[in-house]
């Protein structure tokens, strides 16, 4: 039988493996309501996440702060609407580039260190040696880690968001003489529910699309060193294109509900 | 006297590979019970379908009065704290110390701990393995041989009935091979376990097999004590002696 372009292509393999990840996704939920839990072992995924990237986050969020600022200001200067800058870089920050940024760090830090961890793990075969022992590694490894993630990522953009408000605010300051109450002011009298709501909901979703890959990527990671890397690797790769495409659901959603 | 472990005609294939081809055993209690084969015979995944770590395509897989492909995972879970599984590679924990190790599945089946509490059936084991100093020590500080002593003490703290060595000497030097295989025959008796052995260490099996299974092609191609095997004049089998 001569194979056709669909058989060749990847394609075919493409789909299988957005099949798959949707299984292991509804295995997820599935162990994440059944008893008994594993509490301590959420808590410490909960610790090493947020405590593996606030360095990392607060860091980008300062710079992207100051950069968008300095970047935008001569521009709203010529149109004597410097003024209104506080306003806008909130908006921008808090509706869209906090989340994405600090998102994608995530994905690059968290996602490819548990994409590692599991796959490491997967290739001893410590995986196997817990479920021979008759416990269960999806609800210790993999749920746990999954939750560390979708709770603890829109905290971290809540910090990134902070952060960059503040960088912001550093050069308003000095070169508009701006007070720290009158910029936070002008952020905050901006902002509007639909701003916020819209935002914080979606990066619940961005934690746990960084989480699911990394897991699924390590828990089904392939023998061998080359194995893991591959895990890591791709965990990074596909969690961040994963990440645009919900972005661009999450603003088309928005869109609807909110009117904007 | 019933078998703990009987297993007829089984059968597993990967795609076009037939790695098990109507293999069949009983394991006895209190026996220890020797398979050698080539590397790559098929001997990990005949005992990765007695834990159903793999599903066998086909035949009779029994451990303890149940048959294994029927088991819902609930059963199964629970029929394998009677079985413990020794990897080849140790596979401990490397995030957890020693402690964790050996606690992480004694605190998720509480059943096992028979009255006692977790920290003196962690001791105690960990003695009867003679490693109770490394307690607070993580895997990556242990040498090879003391890892292979941990992986035991791990899987002895559940009190199975029956043991599975996946290669227990193998990557060790013979020394430490030779202490191991002590040690096996020490905690055989100190918690009349049967086992299960896969090894293509010959000085291993002489010292611990009642009997022995001589795997090719899938299939039991010879079966006897070591002395009798030994004597075989049939090439193939010689070929493991030499
Ligand atoms: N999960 C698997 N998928 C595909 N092939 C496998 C798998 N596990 C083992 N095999 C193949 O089965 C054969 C026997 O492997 P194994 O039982 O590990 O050999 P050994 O006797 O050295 O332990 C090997 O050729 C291996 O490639
Ligand atoms: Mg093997």
């Amino acid at each position: 039988m001569p194979t056709t372009y669909f058989q060749r292509s990847g394609l075919r393999r493409y789909l299988n493996e957005t099949g798959e990840v949707w299984l292991f996704a509804q295995r997820f939920f599935r162990e994440a309501v059944r008893r008994p839990f594993e509490w301590r072992e959420l808590l410490n995924q909960c610790f090493i996440v947020g405590n593996q990237s606030l360095f990392l986050v607060g860091m980008t969020g300062l710079i992207m702060g100051l950069v968008l600022t300095l970047q935008t200001r001569p521009t709203m200067e010529d149109f004597g609407a410097e003024a209104y800058m506080p306003a806008m870089v909130g908006v921008s920050i808090i509706r869209e580039i906090g989340p994405v940024i600090v998102a994608l760090i995530c994905a690059g830090k968290i996602g490819s260190s548990i994409g590692a961890e599991l796959g490491s793990m997967k290739v001893t075969e410590q995986i196997a040696a817990m479920e021979v022992s008759g416990t269960n590694p999806f609800k210790y490894l993999v749920v746990t880690r999954i939750l560390a993630t979708t709770l603890m990522v829109p905290l971290l953009v809540i910090f990134g968001d902070a952060v960059a408000l503040f960088g912001s605010y550093l050069v308003e300051h000095m070169k508009g003489d701006v007070s720290f109450q009158l910029f936070f002011n002008k952020v905050f009298r901006q902002l509007s529910f639909s701003d916020l709501v819209p935002a914080t909901i979606k990066t619940f979703f961005f934690g746990f699309a960084i989480g699911l890959i990394g897991c699924y990527k390590g828990y089904h990671s392939r023998k061998g060193t080359a194995g893991v890397g591959r895990a890591a690797n791709t965990a990074v790769v596909v969690a961040s294109m994963l990440l645009f495409v919900l972005d661009f659901i999450a603003v088309l959603v928005a869109d609807i509900f909110f009117d904007l | 006297m019933e078998p703990l472990i009987h297993i007829d005609n089984l059968n597993k294939s990967f795609g076009e590979q037939h790695v098990l081809n109507g293999f069949h055993l009983d394991l006895f209690e209190g026996e220890n019970l020797v398979i050698v084969g080539k590397s790559g015979s098929g001997k990990s995944v005949l005992l990765k379908c007695i834990v159903r770590l793999l599903e066998a395509d086909s035949g009779v897989l029994e451990v303890l009065g149940k048959s294994i492909p029927e088991l819902n995972q609930y059963e199964m879970d629970r029929l394998r704290t009677e079985v413990g599984f020794l990897f080849q590679g140790s596979a401990l924990y490397d995030s957890m110390t020693v402690r964790e190790n050996l606690e992480f599945p004694l605190r998720r089946h509480p059943e096992k701990m028979a009255g006692q509490d977790v920290e003196s059936l962690i001791v105690s084991t960990l003695e009867s393995v003679g490693l109770a100093h490394t307690i607070g020590l993580m895997p990556e500080e242990l040498s090879g041989g003391m890892q292979r002593r941990i992986a035991l003490a791990r899987t002895l703290i559940l009190r199975p009935r029956i043991i599975l060595y996946d290669e227990p000497t193998s990557g060790l030097d013979p020394i430490t091979a030779k202490e191991i295989i002590e040690l096996m025959l020490k905690a055989q008796r100190e918690y009349q376990t049967s086992a299960l052995i896969i090894t293509h260490d010959m000085d291993c099996a002489r010292v611990i097999a009642n009997r022995m299974i001589i795997l090719i092609d899938g299939r039991n191609y010879a079966e006897g004590s070591y002395e009798a095997l030994s004597a075989l004049p049939d090439p193939r089998v010689q070929a493991f002696f030499k």
